[in-house]
């Protein structure tokens, strides 16, 4: 069966979602990305959805629960690239994916998990 | 037809089936090839893409697959896309309820139906409790 890369980068990792998804493909990632965040140690998932011409509910939701699976180990989940149009009609949709954050491109979703994880650092070192 | 639907005509009409997971793909790329020839703006295309995914879904997991007939129709000036999908399935007892945001039977957000509506300029539902469900939506220029 088919898979979709995740590669590391820095204390992160990032998927780049090129294809079509169909449903097996989407359920196959979500467990990939499960195992790797603990193979890893990994702080952050970074999901480029920049390839996808639409989002509908069955992505939303795979969005949604990578990004609470992620949260339970401790790992930040950003949605990163979505296209203006993908947006509109997401909103309409009425998914709003509350649970995911966004960014508009990886350098800027990098960049939040860095700061989020600055941020665990210095507080840990406010408890010593 | 409904009488909540606008007058048209087709340009032309392809019917796809909806059996197997991979059919969502091909409905979704078949829409955006008719969309695109109809002149949809690149937002109204991502709409009517997107309702089609969510209504070809339902088709396969709560009807037992079923097919989509993919028209181009014009009401004499602008164009659009209309698409019906027939399922013969357990049929939907109350359309309301099954029209409320969040509402589902299955596993899923509840939001496949009341977004394809909301995505749609035109929307029509006949369903018929172990007979099956026909929906139809339109997208206009």
């Amino acid at each position: 069966m088919d898979r979709i890369p995740i590669l590391k980068l820095g204390s992160a990792l990032l998927v780049t979602i090129q294809v079509d998804m169909h449903d097996r493909l989407a359920t196959a990632l979500e467990e990939d990305l499960t195992n790797k965040i603990v193979q890893h140690n990994a702080h952050g998932v970074l999901i480029d959805i920049s390839s996808l011409e639409i989002v509908d509910s069955f992505i939303g939701r795979m969005l949604d629960n990578i990004a609470a699976v992620s949260r339970v180990l401790d790992a930040e989940t950003v949605v990163v690239g979505m296209r203006p149009a993908v947006a509109i009609t997401l909103v309409e949709l009425g998914l709003s994916l509350t649970g995911v954050k966004t960014a508009l491109n990886v350098e800027r979703g990098m960049a939040l998990i860095d700061r989020k994880r600055e941020s665990y650092v210095v507080d840990d070192d406010h408890v010593e | 037809m409904s009488s909540t639907m606008t007058m048209w005509n087709d340009i032309e009409a392809t019917t796809l089936p909806i059996r197997r997971a991979d059919d969502v793909v091909v409905v979704r790329q078949h829409v955006r090839a008719v969309a695109i020839k109809a002149g949809l703006s690149l937002v109204d295309q991502t709409k009517i893409v997107t309702a089609a995914s969510e209504l070809a879904r339902n088709t396969l997991d709560y009807g037992g697959g079923g097919e989509v007939h993919v028209h181009r129709i014009t009401d004499g000036g602008r164009q659009g896309v209309r698409l019906t999908f027939e399922d013969r399935g357990p049929g939907i007892p109350d359309i309301n309820l099954a029209l409320k945001d969040g509402y589902t039977t299955g596993s899923g957000l509840g939001l496949g139906l009341s977004g394809a509506k909301r995505l749609s300029n035109d929307f029509s539902i006949e369903s018929t409790v172990g007979v099956g469900t026909r929906i139809s939506i339109a997208r206009w220029k």
